[in-house]
């Protein structure tokens, strides 16, 4: 180990004194007090929410209001702390969107677990669940504190959609690809 | 009414004397604690108490919003919390001394608020202006030194009757801390009283002429003792913040780092107490540093009060008065609260060593200057 | 250097590695020897060779000979006999080892025509992995991470195909995502002799289809969603019900009959949600019946009998209604051996007559056989009877008319279902150990419920005298007990040595006093199951045809 030995001035009388030090600290804290406060108050008052900001997670539906989510039950088995409990089901053969075949039928996100970590939206091969706005999650069971599905599209609303992946399925059913 | 009042018997004058000190320094204290919070609030950026409303008074329109803001609905809560808090006795305490000191330490600040004038007017009976102060007795300033110095020994009673480590160790600090600026308090108003007093029987120590000696006509006459003996005032208010335990001397509570402190062992009412008695203390220091050095209830330097009240009526000048004597004194009271939030505490030995080595030496050297200086000029 | 040939071994090198194969191998199965594994979709080890996907290229060469003298042409610069590669790539699937032969099976022409054959593959592949069953055991998927492209060339609008076609009553079909490789075609006409699917149309339009008129409805029918390398065929039953990486594999036997095919049960949270076979080639290979995949819907049935006492209560209970003498015990076929054994323990300490209810049906000469009971071998072993069982208890319900018998003991055994009387019943102690609510657990006076054998483990003896294990899949019932530990516990009651009923200690017993079961221990019990000596009951005249692997003893000896 090699020793630095810093150089200290002698302190001046004033100094010593600690009076104008003492005054410095009188007149910063003066100005910091008649500036306009650093804190928002918080519920009226929100934080500007940054792009990308990983929020609760919530299911979404495309423009059409389909919903997204196929069960696929990729963000439940990615899912760090098993918050997410999917069960899936099949879309009946008469329904519009019929050929899309899956979707849950229960899916539960237990908010007490959820790490809020993005994985569950990262690996979503459906763009179908996604970490939005929402930062503050409370409740007086932990019952409560579980969203269902109902619970999770309300959270989640629509979200612009670039594939249609689906619809364009059905334009080629319907564009007769079939036949030949 | 002053007749009516006179014409009473001297107890009941004595008892309504007593509710007016109450009434006066127990709000005022709790206002304090108030506006500590939204002092350090502010000086952090932050809007501070704000959120409770009161029914009723909460929701009348403007004022009620106002009120909000300043949070005086948290006071009331906070009072209304001290009051109804389940009284906890801490098993190993010896009772009757534990409930004592909360007392103890409330009386001197009751009792010194009596000898302090708070505000004069203009009796034109005599010509002259009377001090506003519920007990005008010659030995003013003696008298609040002897019985300010009592609130010490609540203190070490608190620390004691809790019969634990902790408290024990701040009642000593706080004593020896007290014990040490009282020194260098005393000494430091000497210089006042001798330039107050001419040498003779006539001598007072009263706080009133002190002020009076602050609004004669001249040079010194009118000048306010800060600007003429600055280093006392500097003293005086060293040793005051050291003896109210505000930052950066709070060493006898210390908060987190050194454990609570004498009231370490107290909640509830009797915390509140203790809580009550260090800022009518406070608000006492204040008022008798303004007295001394201030100019009292003087508006400026070298302005008197006496000739701007002179053609008022009597309850009108009186009011004008105590009003820049308080004006002055909340003044010093933001001040504490203002160092508070941007001082940080003193180390013990520091305390210590700045009380004896520093303050004290430089107390009777101040001492020694001015009596000579004095006796060169009264000479002259 | 090629080995002295022995008569039915034949030298391959695969990727530089020298390796003997058994003649005939083709060269996936050779590759697999050396532990490199080929891709394949439409190969499959039980069926007959299609060649149709071409996954499974790989580059051929032989040794290089002059025309004329046959004498080895040796390169120079190693010193080794010269290659003569094959310039075109050959299907591994089709390709029968030669003695000498050098297979590439990691060239980049090899790898080129994976990448190839793959992208062509996924033309037309909806891509729907999110929402298929298949996911996660898909070959597809498989192969694509290993020789896919990432995205996609073609911008055409993809072929549409049928989605959710019913091929029958068990199997659903999504056409968009057959890779045409016809396993399902081939194993219904060579295993399960149903011949009802095939292709129709060409080129791309072409789609796996039922015969007009016909369905896949026969009992093997699962077996084609178990070998579709893809998602197209599915289990009716277990589509969309869960991901398949979410569940967890038990190894256990089918119950449905003597030939004890091995199964996978998958569960979850203690939840079944499938039953698959698990390859065991002397048992059933790769295949099993679909009755069989059904069975776990046993488990959480309305009839299953929840506890209502403690155990020791009933038991004690039990005990000292058995403690009357004049007892006889109806073990059970369906038991597993350890069991049959306690049971024969116990009636040999109270003096009981023990019966077995038999349980005959049709062996339908695959994987189902006439013994419905899946361990009546093990009745036999263990010493439970003597003879075989009947269907009808005929001995017993005279007895009980004669009143010889006061005390009925039923493990599991529907009574009434075996010729009693609810007379006969009514005039007895009857106490019933079982997991599901019958005619007989009505007239019970002490009812003891217990597990399914999903939920507890044990061994059976199949009709080939293979001994095999299962384990417990799914915790079990709550407060149900376990039917070894109901035996063992009602043993120790009647005054017999607590000799603890833990698996092993059971066998350490079995061990001993079984002699056709000595030596053997539960944990030494093979994956595939354990041979064991049967010709002490060579005499007796077992229904069972002839299935998958089995011969019966008189077709043998005729034959
Ligand atoms: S990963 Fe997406 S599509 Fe799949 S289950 Fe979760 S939300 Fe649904
Ligand atoms: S954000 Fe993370 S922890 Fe929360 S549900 Fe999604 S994957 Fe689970
Ligand atoms: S359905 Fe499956 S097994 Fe049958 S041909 Fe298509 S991919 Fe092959
Ligand atoms: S596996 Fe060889 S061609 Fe399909």
């Amino acid at each position: 180990m090699s020793f630095k030995t810093v150089e200290r001035k002698p302190l001046t009388l004033a100094e010593r004194t600690y009076v104008p030090q003492i005054l410095n600290g009188l007149s910063h804290t003066f100005k910091k007090m008649v500036k306009p406060n650093e804190t928002l108050e918080y519920p009226e008052a929100r934080p500007p929410i940054p792009e990308g900001y990983r929020g609760v997670p919530t299911l979404v539906k495309d423009p059409n209001g389909r919903e997204k989510c196929v069960s696929c039950q990729l963000c439940e088995f990615v899912c760090p702390p098993k918050a997410i409990r999917i069960k899936p089901g099949e879309i009946s053969a008469d329904a519009d969107t019929a050929h899309v075949e899956k979707a849950p039928q229960e899916f539960d996100i237990d908010m007490l677990r959820c790490i809020y970590c993005g994985l569950c939206q990262e690996v979503c091969p459906e763009e179908a669940i996604w970490l939005q706005n929402v930062f503050s999650v409370s409740g007086y069971t932990r019952e409560e504190l579980v969203n269902d599905k109902e619970r999770l599209y309300e959270l989640g609303g629509t979200l612009p959609d670039e594939h249609f992946k689906w619809d364009k399925k059905k334009a080629a059913e319907e564009a007769g690809n079939g036949a030949h | 009414m002053i007749d009516l009042y006179l014409s009473l018997p001297i107890w009941v004058q004595a008892a309504i004397k007593g509710l007016i000190a109450i009434g006066f320094l127990i709000p005022v204290a709790g206002a304090c604690s108030l506006a500590e919070r939204k002092v350090s609030a502010w000086i952090q950026g932050r809007p501070g108490p704000n959120r409770a409303r009161a029914w009723g008074l909460g929701y009348i329109p403007i004022l009620g919003p106002i009120l909000q803001r300043l949070g005086v609905f948290h006071l009331m809560a906070d009072g209304a919390k001290f009051v109804f808090k389940e009284d906890v006795v801490p098993g190993h305490v010896n009772k009757f001394y534990y409930y004592l000191a909360p007392l103890v330490a409330l009386v001197p600040s009751l009792c010194t608020v009596v000898v302090v004038p708070f505000g004069a007017y203009f009796d034109a009976a005599s010509e002259t202006l009377k001090p506003l102060i519920l007990a005008d007795v010659d030995v003013g300033i003696l008298a609040v030194f002897a019985i300010g110095s009592l609130s010490v020994y609540a203190l070490i009673l608190a620390g004691w009757a809790s019969n634990s480590k902790y408290p024990f160790l701040g009642g000593v600090r706080a004593s020896a801390q007290l014990i040490s600026y009282e020194l260098s308090m005393t000494l430091s108003v000497i210089p006042v009283f001798l330039w107050v007093n001419a040498p003779g029987p006539e001598a007072t120590l009263s706080l009133f002429a002190v002020v009076e000696s602050q609004s004669q006509a001249g040079l010194f006459g009118g000048m306010w003792f800060v600007f003429l003996m600055p280093m006392c005032a500097f003293i005086f208010l060293v040793s005051l913040f050291a003896e109210t335990n505000r930052q950066p001397f709070d060493m006898p509570e210390s908060e987190a780092d050194l454990v609570g402190g004498f009231h370490t062992e107290y909640g509830e009412f009797k915390w509140s107490i203790f809580f009550v008695a260090e800022y009518a203390h406070m608000t006492i220091g204040s008022a008798v540093f303004v007295l001394l050095f201030l100019g009292g209830w003087n508006p400026l330097p070298w302005v008197p009060l006496e000739p701007l009240i002179a053609g008022l009526p009597v309850w009108l000048g009186g009011l004008l008065g105590a009003a820049f004597f308080l004006g002055k004194t909340f003044f010093f009271i933001f001040l504490f609260m203002w160092v508070r939030w941007t001082l940080p505490r003193f180390r013990y030995d520091q305390v210590m060593r700045l009380g004896w080595q520093k303050l004290l030496p430089l107390a009777i050297a101040n001492v020694i200057f001015y009596a000579l200086a004095i006796a060169v000029i009264e000479r002259s | 250097m090629i080995q002295p040939a022995q008569p039915d071994l034949v030298t391959v090198y695969i990727d530089g590695k020298e390796i003997a194969v058994p003649k005939g191998t083709n060269v996936i199965e050779a590759a697999k020897m050396v532990g490199t594994d080929v891709p394949h979709y439409c190969y499959h080890e039980k069926l007959s060779v299609a060649g149709n996907c071409r996954m499974c290229l790989i580059e051929l060469g032989m040794p290089m000979a002059d025309r004329a003298t046959r004498e080895p042409i040796m390169d120079p610069e190693t010193g080794k006999q010269k290659i003569n590669w094959i310039p075109r790539p050959q299907i591994g699937c089709g390709t029968t080892v030669v003695p000498g032969m050098h297979v590439k099976t990691q060239s980049k022409m090899v790898k080129e025509c994976r990448e190839g054959v793959m992208e062509f593959l996924l033309i037309n592949h909806p891509l729907d992995c999110p929402i298929c069953d298949q996911a996660g055991e898909c070959k597809l998927q498989e192969q694509a991470t290993g020789y896919g492209r990432g995205y996609s060339r073609f911008i055409e609008q993809k072929n549409v195909k049928p989605k959710r076609t019913q091929l029958g009553p068990r199997v659903t079909l999504d056409d968009e995502r057959c890779v045409l490789c016809s396993r399902c075609i081939r194993f219904s006409q060579e295993v399960a002799k149903d011949d009802v699917l095939g292709f129709v149309d060409r080129g791309s339009y072409s789609t796996l289809t039922c015969y007009p008129g016909k369905e896949l409805s026969n009992n093997y029918s699962l077996n084609t969603v178990d070998i579709c390398p893809v998602g197209a065929l599915t289990s009716t039953d277990f589509r969309f019900k869960m991901r398949v990486w979410f569940l967890k594999q038990t190894d256990s036997i089918d119950t449905e009959s003597s030939v004890g095919a091995n199964t996978v049960v998958w569960s979850r949270e203690g939840e079944i949600y499938r039953i698959t076979p698990r390859q065991n080639d002397e048992v059933n290979d790769t295949w099993m019946a679909d009755s069989g995949r059904v069975l776990y819907k046993e488990v959480q049935a309305d009839n299953r009998l929840k506890p209502s006492s403690e155990l020791a209560t009933s038991v004690s209970a039990a005990a000292s209604l058995l403690d009357d003498g004049n007892v006889a015990i109806v073990g059970s076929g369906r038991s597993s051996v350890e069991e049959q054994f306690l049971t024969a323990k116990l009636a040999k300490k109270i003096g009981a007559a023990s019966y077995v209810v038999g349980r005959h049906g049709e062996g339908d000469g695959i994987l189902i056989s006439a013994d419905r009971n899946p361990n009546t071998r093990g009745a036999l072993v263990t010493g439970l009877i003597s003879e075989l069982p009947t269907t009808e208890l005929s001995q017993l319900a005279a007895d009980i008319d004669a009143g010889k018998v006061t005390t009925l003991l039923s493990v599991g055994e529907d009574l009434t279902a075996a010729g009693l009387s609810d007379e006969q019943l009514a005039k007895v102690n009857l106490v019933y150990v079982g997991s599901h609510s019958n005619a007989t657990s009505a007239a019970a006076t002490v009812i003891i419920p217990t597990l399914t054998v999903f939920e507890k483990s044990g061994t059976f003896i199949n009709q080939q005298f293979r001994i095999q294990k299962f384990k417990s899949a799914v915790p079990g019932l709550k407060g149900a007990a376990d039917d070894r530990v109901v035996l063992a516990s009602l043993l120790e009651k009647l005054g017999d040595e607590a000799k603890g009923s833990d698996l092993a200690s059971v066998w350490a017993e079995i061990a001993e006093t079984v002699p056709a079961l000595s030596g053997i221990s539960y944990a030494n019990v093979p994956k595939s199951g354990l041979l064991i000596d049967g010709s002490a009951w060579s005499g007796l005249d077992f229904p069972e045809g002839e299935s998958l692997h089995f011969k019966p003893a008189t077709a043998e000896a005729s034959a």
